[in-house]
């Protein structure tokens, strides 16, 4: 027993010491970005092909065109397991690192971002929250520091009611129609509820709310719901497990799949590769396309695998999540090319980031340079605006593959910019923020 | 001969039942105080105040407070992230209602709304013991975290549901809200900690602490020398519960800056469980010391490969981490299964005499 | 009163015009009540025989289905896969007598329910280390096509994980009271010393109660990994489970199946009749709050062996 208590005094004395950390060398002529990853714990199956689309996308950087206009791109991963407060234990470790700190930060994780938005001017650092996070961070007088171009819950669910109508031959149609809404009971699933709520009373169909709770591996509750109801639409903001169970649950009820689209977290080959064939037809909606089809593609099999197409496909090559942290990567990174533009080349610090975020303008030209030519679409963010309103564009799932099944489906804007002014105003008002001023 | 308490006599009742008898006791709670107000917050960067402090000064609270439900009460819990909710969205809204409201104020209001909320799920506790009584506050916890997630005026009607600290000032000094430095936030948790240390230190060894003992050991026993179970369970899960809504509302306002209901869920229960019996079962320094442990091993099993210059893969340095935390939590059950505290006792009782051999 | 209404007469009304939901709605909460069962067993087994609340059930059921799928998908059939995934079930029940178990004996409840929690990190940590954590369809070739009979919607996956519950429960209630081990496994669970002195060898005895709830968690990991693919989540159905169990009781078998079928069912309709009214998604703590209603009248479950205090 002695040698056995002093084992434990030594592991003690260890850990005290953890306190004296190393200095490390830091090259001076690089970017640092700091990656928040969860390739671990109940999300991993989502968080696998983010971190590697990220990962892969700064290696193309580097190796392709030698870094971001002559600056290496580095970048250091660390495990959150989509745990908001392991995320943010993350974020303070790693804001911090390289010449000029972290450049920008994108969490990943609704849950973490909403942690990291008010730091994020305090420690300036900004945030690109892609797609995901605080809706009214979009209002950017009262949020300067977050963007979640390029479009948001909110106008993806505008989106979503569009598409409805476009299939349904009209907006004018939608009256007496019922959609349903099933959610995952979080931060994150309710952000959908209030603008299919707006649109609702607006156009006349009826909204029925499925909250599914954490983690949502039993759901025929909800599904015995939808099957007495018979809506004539289903919307998910689903995450995790519960898509793959949804999507089971929905094919055993025999609900017709093609009526059921998932939000873009929703939409992944993991969400419906375990339903097998349950899972043909079911859609869902993104604002880039799938596949391996398109030039940036090429180039990353060329640069960052030497050619081995089998190594790339172990690393989720091709799948929806790892395409679009391809795009949510090629945003930072031009960000931060933006930046130079005005700073001169050089690594960015966090506010010059900020800046180059602010006035990033991606063009279809400057997307077919990268390689990207038509995987997504171009906008131009503005002070007033972080959020861009991007159309959404609906894949559907055949069995094997993602099919994109519709045009770019525009959004609603006129509905959803007051909605989002009228949060972010509540949001100034709670924390005594005053929202600045923006030209134009 | 460092810890020999021979030629310290008491005069008095008072003297020989004080918090501290030992003159040593003192000297080190002392100077323990001391490094905390005068050295760390100098000498800690903000990483490590963020990331380790603070969270540790959260979770010794919460600690502390299960502790007292369940090392001196005998009523096993796993409902303490539900009643550190309640305190999170009771401070929330007291701060948010009445913006003029001292935020101290606001944390000892919701710790009291936390009590009530304790009290009410401990009523079973009379009847149903054990695993069975276990189970059963993991019905506090799914019903309250539904709860704040569902009814929009616990978090003001805001889309998402989620909680954010307002900044607010005290004497002068941003104490919480994005503002507030990370020196601050940890100075008011560590006088909110030792303030409640102290007054559990004190609760536990009077009537109340040894009513609940009495219990503890063997409740019908308790109830012939004329304890009243009722009571007593009662209040020690009220106190428990204050202890645990104020260690949850410094969780939002002085760690976290926002939350939802995820930050308070299941594992919060477990974490703090586990803090209480690697700490010592009935010792309030055992539940610093579970606190310390269990929020330092994994800062330190992620940082350990990097200090040693291994890398590799984040995935597996975590499935290592997951599975060298777990296999040291049964090695440490294994060769003291009384926890920290314990040994504590073990190094005080070597260092009476040390380094001269009898 | 609109209120009292809608919450006391309301959804009775509902049930009543249309009885073929409402027999829907009973079944789908059966059903799911079974699978609840499977889970709620393993923890049933080890608590009878060594007095441990093995929170690492849940675990277990991640660690013998990743071990399962990890096997399939290197090529191996699935006959062969199932034998050494209950292998290794065995092999773990093994170390786990021997590492934790012998030495932590005669400690506390609370002590060893500790070390169960510890043994979950363990396990989840070694799991994915192994196999890795995407998600792996599992296909062990039971069909899951949907059917109606007389306007009740039902489904041969369900059907088939019932009957396998339904066999599991049936072969285990032969085993304990027929067999000589189950016997001897009986002792145990009432007098642990009582039994060592009769020569019943304890550490063996552990070691098949360990393995036995090894493959009950192989079963309901095959069956809860069909429907939701397997991955980590897998783990955190054990809390799926415990309402389960207490209601049951901690040391019954049958009671971990009544159990089952209570919360299902009242879940399911709790959901549906009721949930709507409150927003939803009372699943969870509806289940908790049915056993705990229940436990106020009977403290140790409806089965569980009486509690005897005495001065």
């Amino acid at each position: 027993m002695r040698l056995e208590k002093l084992v434990i005094a030594g592991l003690g004395a260890l850990i005290a010491v953890t306190g004296v950390f190393s200095a490390e060398a830091v090259a001076q002529n690089e970017q640092f970005i700091p990656m928040l990853v969860y390739r671990t714990g109940p999300y991993a199956p989502s968080g696998i092909p983010v971190a590697n689309g990220f990962r892969d996308y700064y290696t193309l950087v580097n190796k392709r065109d030698g870094g971001i206009n002559g600056v290496k791109v580095t970048f250091e991963e660390c495990e959150t397991k989509y745990n908001t407060k392991l995320g943010v234990e993350c974020y303070e470790k790693l804001k911090n690192k390289g010449p000029t700190g972290a450049a920008l930060v994108n969490p990943f994780s609704t849950g973490i971002t909403y942690q990291l938005i008010p730091k994020a001017p305090v420690d300036k650092v900004p945030i690109l929250s892609m797609g995901y996070g605080r809706t009214a961070a979009a209002d950017g007088r009262v949020f300067p520091w977050i963007f979640n171009f390029p479009t948001s819950y909110w106008s993806q669910a505008s989106g979503f009611i569009n598409y409805v109508a476009q299939q349904e031959g009209g907006l004018d149609k939608l009256k007496g129609m019922k959609i349903a809404h099933v959610y995952h009971n979080s931060a994150y699933g309710k952000e959908a509820n209030p603008t299919l709520q707006v649109l609702a009373e607006k156009y006349g169909y009826k909204l029925t709310m499925l909250a599914v709770d954490h983690p949502g591996q039993e759901q025929k509750a909800t599904w015995l719901q939808i099957r007495r109801l018979k809506p004539d639409w289903v919307f998910m903001s689903g995450w995790g497990v519960m898509n793959q169970v949804a999507v089971k649950e929905a094919a055993a009820i025999n609900y017709p799949m093609d009526h059921f689209v998932g939000n873009w977290w929703s939409g992944s080959d993991a969400d419906v590769i375990p339903a097998g064939k349950g899972a043909i037809g079911y859609k869902s909606t993104a604002f880039h396309f799938a596949g391996t089809g398109f030039p940036v593609h090429k180039d990353i099999i060329k640069h960052v695998y030497d050619g081995d197409v089998a190594q790339a496909n172990r690393n989720n090559f091709g799948e929806v999540l790892y395409n679009r942290t391809l795009v949510n990567a090629m945003f930072g990174i031009e960000a931060i090319r933006t930046a130079m533009q005005k700073y001169g080349n050089k690594p960015m610090t966090g506010e010059q980031v900020r800046w180059g975020l602010e006035h990033l303008h991606i063009t279809e030209g400057r997307l077919k340079a990268l390689g990207m030519g038509g995987f997504t679409r171009g906008f131009e963010v503005t002070c007033a605006d972080h959020e861009t309103g991007g159309p959404i564009i609906v894949q559907q799932w055949d069995g094997k593959k993602w099919n994109m099944v519709s045009d770019w489906v525009p959004t609603m804007r006129d509905v959803v910019r007051p909605m989002i002014e009228k949060a972010a105003a509540a949001y100034a008002k709670e924390n005594n923020i005053t929202p600045r001023k923006c030209m134009g | 001969m460092f810890y020999r308490e021979s030629g310290q006599f008491k005069s008095s009742y008072v003297a020989d039942q004080a918090i501290f008898p030992i003159a040593q006791d003192r000297w080190f709670i002392f100077a323990v105080l001391a490094v905390a107000y005068l050295v760390v917050p100098i000498v800690a960067n903000e990483y490590w105040l963020q990331a380790v402090i603070i969270p540790f000064l959260v979770f010794a609270m919460a600690a502390i407070g299960l502790n007292l439900l369940t090392g001196y009460a005998g009523q096993l819990s796993l409902g303490t992230g539900a009643f550190m909710a309640v305190g999170a969205y009771a401070t929330y809204k007291l701060v948010t209602m009445f913006p003029e409201l001292n935020v101290i104020a606001a944390f000892l209001i919701s710790g009291l709304i936390a009590a009530g909320v304790g009290v009410v799920f401990g009523i079973p506790s009379l009847r149903i013991k054990g695993f069975y009584l276990a189970v059963a506050t993991l019905a506090a916890q799914f019903f309250l975290s539904w709860l704040f997630n569902k009814v929009g005026w616990f978090y003001n009607y805001n889309p998402s549901g989620t909680i954010t600290a307002p900044p607010r000032m005290m004497a002068g000094i941003m104490v919480t809200g994005p503002e507030a430095t990370a020196a601050v936030r940890y100075l008011v948790a560590l006088t909110l900690v030792a303030v409640f240390a102290l007054a559990a230190k004190n609760l536990v060894r009077g009537r109340i602490g040894r009513s609940w003992m009495a219990i503890r050991d063997m409740d019908i026993a308790a109830e012939i020398i004329g304890i009243r179970p009722f009571q007593t369970k009662l209040l020690a899960f009220a106190i428990s519960s204050f202890y645990c809504g104020v260690a949850g509302a410094m969780t939002l306002f002085l760690w976290l800056g926002s939350a939802e209901t995820e930050a308070f869920n299941i594992d919060v229960s477990f974490q703090v469980l586990f803090m209480v019996i690697i700490g010592g079962l009935g010792s309030i320094l055992g539940s610093f010391l579970g606190a310390a442990f269990i929020t330092l091993v994994p800062v330190f099993l992620t940082n350990a490969p990097q200090m040693f210059g291994i890398t590799m893969a984040t995935d597996l340095q975590k499935h290592l981490e997951v599975m060298i935390f777990g296999g040291l939590i049964i090695y440490f059950l294994i060769v003291e299964p009384h926890g920290f505290a314990r040994l504590w006792q073990i190094a005080k009782e070597k260092l009476r005499r040390w380094p001269f051999p009898y | 009163m609109e209120i009292l209404y809608s919450i006391v007469v309301a959804p009775f009304v509902d049930m009543w015009t249309s009885p073929v939901f409402f027999s829907e709605v009973v079944i789908s909460g059966v059903l799911t009540g079974v699978m609840y069962s499977l889970v709620a067993l393993g923890f049933v087994l080890i608590f009878k025989a060594s007095g441990v609340f093995n929170f690492a059930q849940g675990a277990m059921v991640l660690f013998a289905a990743l071990t399962l799928v990890g096997l399939m998908e290197h090529g191996v059939p699935v006959w062969l896969a199932l034998i050494l995934t209950m292998l290794v079930m065995v092999a773990l029940a093994i170390a786990i007598e021997r590492l934790m178990l012998r030495p932590l004996v005669n400690q506390e409840h609370i002590i060893l329910f500790m070390a169960t929690i510890g043994l979950t990190f363990f396990l989840e940590g070694l799991g994915e280390l192994m196999w890795g954590s995407n998600v792996k369809m599992l296909d062990v070739g039971i069909p899951s096509e949907s059917f109606e009979v007389g306007g009740i919607l039902l489904n041969e996956f369900d059907l088939y994980a019932a009957a396998i519950g339904a066999a599991l429960v049936t072969v285990l209630a032969v085993f304990f009271h027929k067999t000589s081990v189950g016997r001897a496994l009986r002792a145990v669970a009432d007098d642990h010393q009582a039994a060592l002195s009769v020569g019943i060898p304890l550490k063996t005895i552990w070691i098949i109660v360990w393995s036995v709830a090894g493959i009950v968690a192989m079963v309901a990991g095959i069956m809860w990994g069909a429907k939701s693919g397997v991955q980590f989540s897998l783990s955190l159905i054990a809390l799926k489970a415990l309402p389960v169990l207490i209601l049951g009781g901690f040391t019954s078998v049958p009671g971990a199946i009544v159990g089952g079928l209570i919360i299902g069912v009242g879940e399911k309709v709790a959901e549906i009749y009721w949930g709507p009214l409150v927003g939803g998604a009372i699943e969870n703590w509806f289940a908790y709050m049915l056993a705990l209603a229940f436990l106020l009248f009977r403290p140790q479950g409806l089965f569980g062996e009486r509690i005897i205090e005495r001065v």
